[in-house]
């Protein structure tokens, strides 16, 4: 048999996440209706062995902290095991193996595979060659839909709806691919996006596009503390100094993109500020005990939104009812 | 008839396939895209910037001793989706073909986003471009998504 009739005979039926567009709303919504029911879970309260037996393959060709060890802590707290690819310097990655090899490789050792890839569309193209499914934990500038889902938790959670609201996106809008999956997911309930990013890191324009194409309301501006007094949500990222050609040119323009507590003062009572973690100067820790400071569970909650992504795509139901659960 | 005297300004050929309609200045791309430049083996007849009352002005091709496949064919819808491809036998038309880019371009070039899984050549599964529009042709990239620049495009074949 060839190499496509053996990848076809393996079929391609179990879907894994690679864009936000392999899930309808119907699904994030379950998904997140899931994930608020394991919370109990997450926190150790409840041992919930829904995993058992399960292993997850941890493929981080890129540094990850969080992402990484909040998919080991959801296996982990659901009864399943994790078998991490290790450092890629000692790997058989630097040896020149493809990236086909080392997922025909891994699909056989694991029910599941958490990938992150400095290459764009390494995702999409691992799930073409596996069987099991794959979650992009990111690919290059491109996607990170498990990031997309803790978001979009964290935002349900403090406002109770994912409709209509408005959100601000503010920093590295072109290489920052939180905030591209982010962007799709939040129009799709009909939010409207306000762009905060200096010139040269402002959203790819196929991206803004595919926005507007779902008719969305998309303001691109490079003022965001004008912009933050309306916001439901402000959605931080990191600027890096290496996307500038100086240093100088990185601090003038950096320095627009940074919250105090000062700034907050006539924002609405119910905002909530989010930033996808690690911050440098960003957020100025004076923000840290405001009422708006969502960041740290914003990081916790990808420890349950990564519990109920795992248990869809192995097509492990969550129980409606768990003991010490939520109502 | 115009059409008729720019046929004549090569000879007629006895076998092989003449394509034409290419917009004008595309025709070197098309033996590009057709890897005939890179085969010597049988003579080609080129045609530049002759009138056509349908384009204004257009470019010929007129390839000896060998028919194209229809798969052949199809990548010409990169640079000239409205040709129109005869085939030659006995110096009579034996078939007229049509391009036609489909859904999806396979394995015919490379996406041009430098970041791009597929840049690495030993990785062995397809190159898939998806036609998201056909007027104007625009194309992304089937794992990176990237829209592709057609001008860098014509660089990446395969």
């Amino acid at each position: 048999m060839g190499m496509l009739g053996w990848l076809h005979r393996r079929g391609l039926e179990m879907k894994g996440l690679i864009t936000m567009d392999d899930l309808t709303n119907e699904d994030i919504l379950s998904i997140l209706d899931d994930a608020a029911r394991l919370l109990p879970v997450a926190r150790g309260e409840t041992y919930l062995p829904l995993l058992e037996g399960k292993i997850l393959g941890n493929l981080f060709f890129e540094p990850s902290t969080r992402t990484r060890m909040s998919f080991e802590t959801a296996m982990k707290r659901l009864g399943g095991d994790v078998v991490n690819l290790g450092d890629v310097k000692t790997s058989s990655v630097v040896k020149g193996e493809t990236l086909f090899d080392t997922i025909q490789m891994v699909d056989g050792y694991t029910d599941i595979i958490a990938m992150r890839h400095p290459r764009q569309g390494a995702a999409r193209y691992a799930q073409d060659a596996a069987r099991v499914p794959i979650l992009n934990g990111g690919d290059g500038a491109g996607h990170h839909p498990t990031q997309t889902m803790l978001d979009l938790f964290t935002i349900l959670q403090s406002h109770g709806t994912l409709e209509g609201l408005s959100v601000v996106l503010a920093g590295d809008l072109r290489y920052g691919r939180t905030v591209h999956s982010l962007s799709h997911a939040l129009v799709r309930f009909g939010c409207k996006l306000i762009l905060a990013s200096p010139e040269l890191l402002r959203m790819p324009a196929e991206i803004i596009e595919d926005l507007r194409e779902h008719g969305a309301d998309v303001l691109e501006t490079e003022d965001l503390l004008g912009n933050i007094n309306d916001a439901d949500v402000v959605y931080m990222t990191r600027i890096q100094k290496e996307r500038f050609a100086d240093e100088d040119e990185y601090t003038k323009v950096a320095g627009a993109y940074k919250l105090h507590a000062r700034d907050v003062a006539n924002v609405k009572a119910e905002m909530i500020i989010m930033h996808p973690l690690p911050r440098v100067d960003e957020i100025h820790p004076s923000v840290d005990s405001t009422r708006h400071a969502r960041y740290f569970e914003q990081a916790f909650n990808g420890v349950v939104a990564r519990m109920a992504l795992l248990c869809r795509l192995l097509n492990i139901e969550v129980p409606a009812e768990i003991q010490g659960g939520e109502a | 008839m115009a059409d008729e005297h720019n046929m004549r300004r090569v000879t007629a050929i006895r076998n092989g396939t003449v394509i034409d309609h290419i917009p004008s200045g595309q025709s070197l791309k098309v033996l590009e895209l057709l890897n005939i430049a890179r085969d010597t083996s049988v003579p080609v007849s080129l045609v530049m910037n002759v009138p056509s009352k349908k384009m204004g002005s257009k470019d010929i091709v007129k390839v000896e001793d060998r028919e194209l496949t229809q798969t052949e064919l199809d990548r010409l819808a990169l640079v000239a989706p409205d040709s129109s491809i005869a085939i030659i036998r006995a110096y009579t038309v034996a078939e007229k073909l049509e391009v036609n880019l489909g859904k999806e371009v396979r394995n015919v070039v490379q996406c041009t986003f430098s970041n791009c899984i597929t840049q690495n050549l030993r990785e062995p599964l397809p190159h898939r471009l998806r036609v998201t529009s056909t007027d104007p042709l625009t194309l992304r990239c089937h794992y990176c998504q990237r829209p592709q620049d057609l001008d860098e495009l014509i660089h990446n074949l395969l």
